[in-house]
């Protein structure tokens, strides 16, 4: 058998692509973060509740209406999104003249609400979800295993990364995105509808954290409180990557992943803190993040 | 001597008032509860209140002090002062550790490094052989108080845990009313300035951090032996979360606002218990309540309304 460093090579490669996948759903989620804290000024507390909620949605779906993984791949960000269009509507609107810290304890209460309501709805336990016929089984890379599930993950995952990279740096709808982010007053004039750009910047976070839940549905069990276990970690990759750029949460986020991964094969009991560890490091070296903007 | 307006010394007399009654009325296990988490609560409002910076990490201080208390009680056998103490000072000196790193960010961005920075020590408790992991340490003897106080009755360990937060509540407030207390608020209102005018304020922020972490450490080293047990619980991020809340609700940056949000809290935890996950539901629904509508919080409101400060 191939090994490396004297570790067996189906096992480093086999942690190499859970780390990718975690990495996957860091840089899904803290990219959301990012776009949303550029738009809107908050740190959307409640991204791990709408993650879970879209996880959710998709189990719904199949077990209410019958309908399958990939069309609940579309709805189940669509429904969410359209949740997160409402709240953003309703309550959040009402804080952009405050203080940061508002709208991220605001959030918080959100998040708390969410996570509440379908631990009473569906107890904490954790309900399976199928992998779809399609992409059951696994292909013989050569090197080792890989189950066919994780590698659309990371796949999916990584065009939809890209995707909105493309939007928002390569379209105008994009450009216009980043100049109200700098100067809103400015774009308004301009005749540009900025109250509606962020409400659908909201959406948009949202839909993309949606998307990220039903990826996870088949991977860890649907339950109540999958998000709140992935957002604090989620919060060190923003703080790690800062949020100024796009690319760099999606660089950070699966680059932390692949970082987790290699901890668990050659010193297991620090996988769990090692993305803090590196926060710790980034902190005392470069407190503004390794892609933040200067303060 | 502790700064006192006359309306604050007469809302303090109240509050002993209380205190002393309190337990001849009420359960007294339920009222070292609520004066545990009072004190938990005025030690994070010396962050969020005095020097506008959140942290969402203060479960890490508290159920470090927890343990550390819980352990030295039960596997030393030290006299309940030093095990506090000892909880005092590990939370002190965690927030020193912790703090050096944080407060090199302010704003959002502290927020979620103190959360992160409280992930790590929640994962190292669930490691860490000493804690005990998903039992915790259980059965903590509540021992004696300089050797001579029998703790074990609930009555007397009442009137210690009042002394404590009594002690602590002076504490914070003689703190907030020093010179060093105004450089703190100066650097709340505005930081350049204050820097400009020749205070490190980095400096001033840390040491603020580490008072509060230090009264926090107390606090939970105080819970750990009123209940005898030091769990995971105390760290988790849910911990962070009520005591945000707590102080919320009461008013950020007022002198009683966190102990009466303590009491309004603990009360409802207790009464709710019984509804399983719809206590979390009620939590989020009053965080989201007080950010919309009443950011000030109860004493904030009233003391508006009366033009005081309270």
């Amino acid at each position: 058998m191939m090994t490396i460093f004297g570790i067996p090579g189906p096992l480093l490669f086999g942690q190499l692509l859970l780390g990718l996948i975690n990495g996957a759903f860091y840089a899904m989620l803290s990219l959301g973060l990012a776009v949303i804290f550029g738009m809107l000024n908050i740190i959307n507390f409640a991204h791990g509740a709408l993650f879970m909620m879209g996880a959710f949605v998709s189990w719904m779906l199949l077990n209410y209406f019958g309908i399958g993984y990939f069309p609940a791949l579309i709805l189940a960000p669509i429904l969410v999104g359209i949740f997160g269009i409402f709240l953003e509507k309703t309550i959040i609107s009402r804080l952009y003249k405050l203080d940061h810290l508002y709208g991220l304890l605001l959030t918080f209460g959100l998040s708390l609400v969410i996570e509440g309501l379908f631990r009473n709805g569906y107890g904490s336990s954790g309900m399976p979800y199928r992998i779809p016929n399609l992409l059951q089984g696994a292909t013989d890379l050569g090197f080792m295993f890989m189950p066919n599930y994780r590698g659309w993950v990371v796949l999916a995952a990584a065009v939809v990364c890209l995707a909105t990279w493309a939007i928002i740096e390569k379209t105008s709808l994009g450009a216009t995105l980043r100049a109200a982010t700098e100067n809103a007053p400015l774009v308004q004039a301009f005749g540009v509808n900025v109250p509606r750009l962020i409400t659908l910047t909201y959406g948009g976070g949202i839909a993309l954290a949606a998307f990220a839940g039903v990826l996870a549905a088949p991977i860890y069990s649907v339950n109540p409180n999958m998000g709140s276990n992935f957002i604090n970690t989620v919060f060190a990759v923003v703080v790690i990557g800062g949020m100024g750029s796009i690319l760099g949460s999606i660089v950070t986020g699966f680059g932390l992943g692949v970082i987790e991964g290699l901890t668990k094969v050659f010193y297991p009991q620090a996988s769990a803190t090692v993305v803090f560890v590196v926060m710790v490091i980034v902190l005392l070296t470069r407190p503004r993040g390794l892609f933040g903007k200067a303060a | 001597m502790f700064g006192f307006s006359r309306p604050q010394t007469i809302a303090f007399l109240a509050m002993l008032a209380l205190i002393i009654v309190c337990p001849f009325v009420l359960y007294p296990v339920f009222l070292m509860r609520v004066l545990c988490a009072a004190l938990f609560a005025c030690a994070f409002n010396l962050m969020i209140g005095y020097v506008g910076l959140l942290s969402f990490g203060h479960a890490a201080f508290f159920g470090m002090g927890s343990y550390v208390a819980a352990w030295t009680m039960k596997t030393w056998h030290v006299d309940a002062s030093i095990a506090i103490a000892l909880g005092g000072l590990t939370g002190g000196f965690l927030g020193l550790c912790l703090g050096y790193l944080a407060i090199r960010r302010s704003g959002i961005y502290f927020a979620m490094i103190t959360l992160a920075l409280a992930q790590m020590v929640y994962f190292f408790c669930l490691e860490a052989p000493f804690t005990g992991g998903e039992d915790g340490i259980q059965q903590v003897p509540r021992g004696r108080l300089f050797g001579f106080i029998d703790l074990s009755n609930d009555m007397t360990m009442y009137w210690v845990v009042a002394a404590i937060f009594i002690a602590g509540f002076l504490t914070i407030h003689r703190i907030i009313h020093s010179p060093f207390g105004q450089v703190l608020k100066g650097i709340r209102e505005n930081e350049p300035r204050a820097t400009s005018l020749g205070y490190r304020t980095e400096d001033y922020k840390l040491i603020a951090f580490v008072l509060s972490t230090a009264l926090t450490g107390v606090a939970g080293g105080t819970k750990a032996l009123v209940f005898g047990i030091a769990t995971l619980t105390d760290v988790h991020s849910s911990t962070s979360g009520e005591i945000v809340l707590t102080t919320l609700l009461g008013g950020l940056g007022t002198v009683f606002g966190p102990a009466l949000g303590a009491v309004v809290m603990t009360s409802m935890e207790n009464y709710l218990a019984q509804f399983g996950a719809w206590v979390t539901v009620t939590q989020g629904a009053i965080f989201m309540i007080c950010v919309l509508a009443f950011r000030r919080g109860i004493i904030g409101e009233i003391g508006n309304a009366l033009k005081l400060r309270l």
